[in-house]
């Protein structure tokens, strides 16, 4: 645990110390309070939970996107500049090193989350917010948030280009929130292993202020096997 | 220190390194030499631990690379030929991070990175970015992160790479501190540049071992490839009179007359430099210089790829 929390607190540094992790931050903040303003808040009247609700599907959408752009540089940044020598070469297990970064990514997405907290205050200052439904709503938005950074992790340990790895990750990321799309043109039973693929369909719950264990446990296992297919990817690389 | 028995990595279907076998005894510097592609990188690698082997047999310090990675890796500092930096930290901070991943307490990394960074001459930098640093530094940055945990194996790979003439001298002179505290391997294609610092190399060509030995051993297994010059002051016949007997001199050529400087260069198997002088003064004869050929390694290298190539 030493080993992870060394390299997650370099990581985060990192994230800190340059512009890239702020500039991908303000983006999504940027957008985001957009789609509050455009979508959310305006149009036939609405009740308080419904308001939270939308605000909770964009900001999910957001979360993804821009943790694929967090995460790119996880691994590949390390392969592109040599400093994965230093890693490999000193005594730390493949886990740790994907780990460490994956808590560092996850660290710097709370930035993010913390700082759309003005968007439910303004709603509970015009309406009824329930906090419960506050807390679902960013438990659902951490598990996205968490999974997308997974996978961004494993696309970045499978190239060296940063940019090569964002297309890696955002096109996984897509598969899982778009394959419902397939249930129109599948039957019985590839119909329901489709339907319990689809990201949102886990997600809608958790917007609308319920938390389920089996959404909880999909979420769970989607970034379990992201980061543990990124940690063989690193071990498979000290065979090449 | 080091037991390396058949040791080869395969890059998909191409053989890196072939069947290496070679020892490396516990203070020693050894210099590994070879053309690019040759397979040094390579073989530093696995013996960094950053590669794993394809087959073959590696041992350090008792550990195998294979079975106890970890304890080697406690064991070895690593530089490889591109220093691994972290851009927007400190010096200071970097080498206190690499000294904790390197397992060292935390309560002790302060006297290690201080320790560290006074051995590379890096402590009036140790508040500076590193990607503020100049190339030279950086390099030296890399040396230092290596070392930090003070390991009982420095593996560097090509430490002089890409430094001016000036950091060339400054970068061997900081190896030549090291040596005694630490076993040290390091590679070059540079190779005048090492032959001061190495007791031994280790000539890798096309990924296998083709020579090993100290400088005078391989110059003796080529029949002779080593060239003094000397500068004198006095008569070239002369002179030329007093080296030809000399033993072990092959050849005596005059290079350059001025005056009553004479330049000439001698052909010479082994080491003749003491013998030359005796020879010369007890001739009446002022030397003004004796120097062994900067060429000399290149043209033993040189030999050796060649000799190799063509067959």
């Amino acid at each position: 645990m030493r080993n992870v929390m060394l390299i997650a607190r370099r990581e985060l540094a990192a994230y800190l110390r340059t512009m890239s992790g702020y500039v991908i931050i303000a983006v999504m903040l940027f957008i985001d309070g957009l789609l509050f303003n455009a979508f959310a808040v305006p149009g036939t009247a609405k009740k308080s939970s419904e308001v939270l609700a939308d605000f909770f599907t964009m900001t999910s959408g957001i979360t993804m996107v821009g943790a694929v752009f967090l995460s790119m540089r996880l691994i590949a940044e390390e392969r592109q500049t040599g400093t994965i020598s230093l890693l490999y070469s000193s005594p730390l297990h493949d886990v740790e090193i994907v780990l460490g970064k994956f808590l560092a990514a996850l660290g710097f997405l709370f930035v993010f989350f913390a700082s759309t907290l003005y968007m439910p205050a303004l709603v509970a200052a015009y309406g009824k917010v329930s906090l419960g439904h506050v807390f679902s709503g960013y438990f659902g938005l951490t598990l996205v948030g968490a999974a997308s950074l997974a996978i961004g992790a494993f696309g970045s340990s499978l190239t060296r280009s940063q940019v090569v790895a964002a297309v890696l990750s955002g096109v996984m990321c897509l598969a899982l929130t778009t394959c419902w799309l397939l249930t129109k043109v599948t039957d019985r039973p590839l119909t329901e292993i489709v339907t319990q693929l689809a990201w949102w369909g886990h997600f809608d719950a958790f917007r609308t202020g319920l938390v389920h264990v089996k959404h909880v446990t999909y979420f769970a296992l989607v970034t379990f096997l992201a980061l543990f297919a990124a940690t063989r990817v690193l071990e498979a690389r000290r065979w090449r | 220190m080091i037991h390396v028995e058949g040791l080869t990595k395969y890059y998909g279907q191409r053989a890196a390194i072939r069947d290496l076998t070679f020892n490396i005894e516990k203070g020693e510097v050894i210099g590994f030499l070879g053309l690019n592609g040759a397979g040094k990188s390579t073989t530093l690698k696995v013996l960094g631990c950053v590669l794993l082997p394809t087959s073959g047999k590696v041992v350090i310090d008792g550990f195998d690379v294979s079975k106890d990675p970890h304890e080697i890796r406690k064991r070895i500092g690593f530089l490889p030929d591109t220093p691994p930096l972290y851009e927007e930290m400190t010096v200071e901070g970097y080498l206190g991070f690499v000294a904790e991943l390197r397992g060292v307490a935390k309560a002790d990394v302060p006297a290690r990175v201080a320790d560290a960074m006074k051995k590379t001459a890096l402590s009036e930098r140790s508040g500076d970015v590193i990607a503020t640093l100049s190339h030279g530094f950086r390099q030296r940055v890399g040396l230092a992160q290596a070392l930090v945990h003070n390991p009982r194996l420095l593996i560097l790979d090509e430490p002089t790479g890409g430094l001016d003439p000036v950091q060339i001298v400054e970068m061997r002179e900081l190896i030549r501190k090291l040596k005694g505290e630490h076993t040290v391997l390091l590679s070059s294609h540079f190779l005048t540049e090492i032959s001061q610092i190495c007791d031994r190399f280790l000539v890798i060509q096309q990924g296998e071992i083709i020579a090993g030995g100290s400088e005078e051993e391989l110059s003796r297994k080529l029949g002779g490839a080593g060239t003094v010059e000397l500068e004198l002051k006095g008569v070239a016949q002369k002179a030329i009179d007093a080296l030809k007997p000399v033993a072990g001199v092959t050849d005596v050529t005059v290079v350059k007359l001025d005056g009553e400087r004479v330049s000439l260069k001698v052909e010479a198997g082994a080491e003749v430099r003491p013998a030359l002088v005796r020879a010369l003064v007890a001739a009446g004869i002022d030397v003004l210089r004796v120097d062994r050929a900067a060429t000399r390694l290149e043209s033993i290298f040189l030999k050796l790829t060649h000799g190799k190539e063509a067959a």
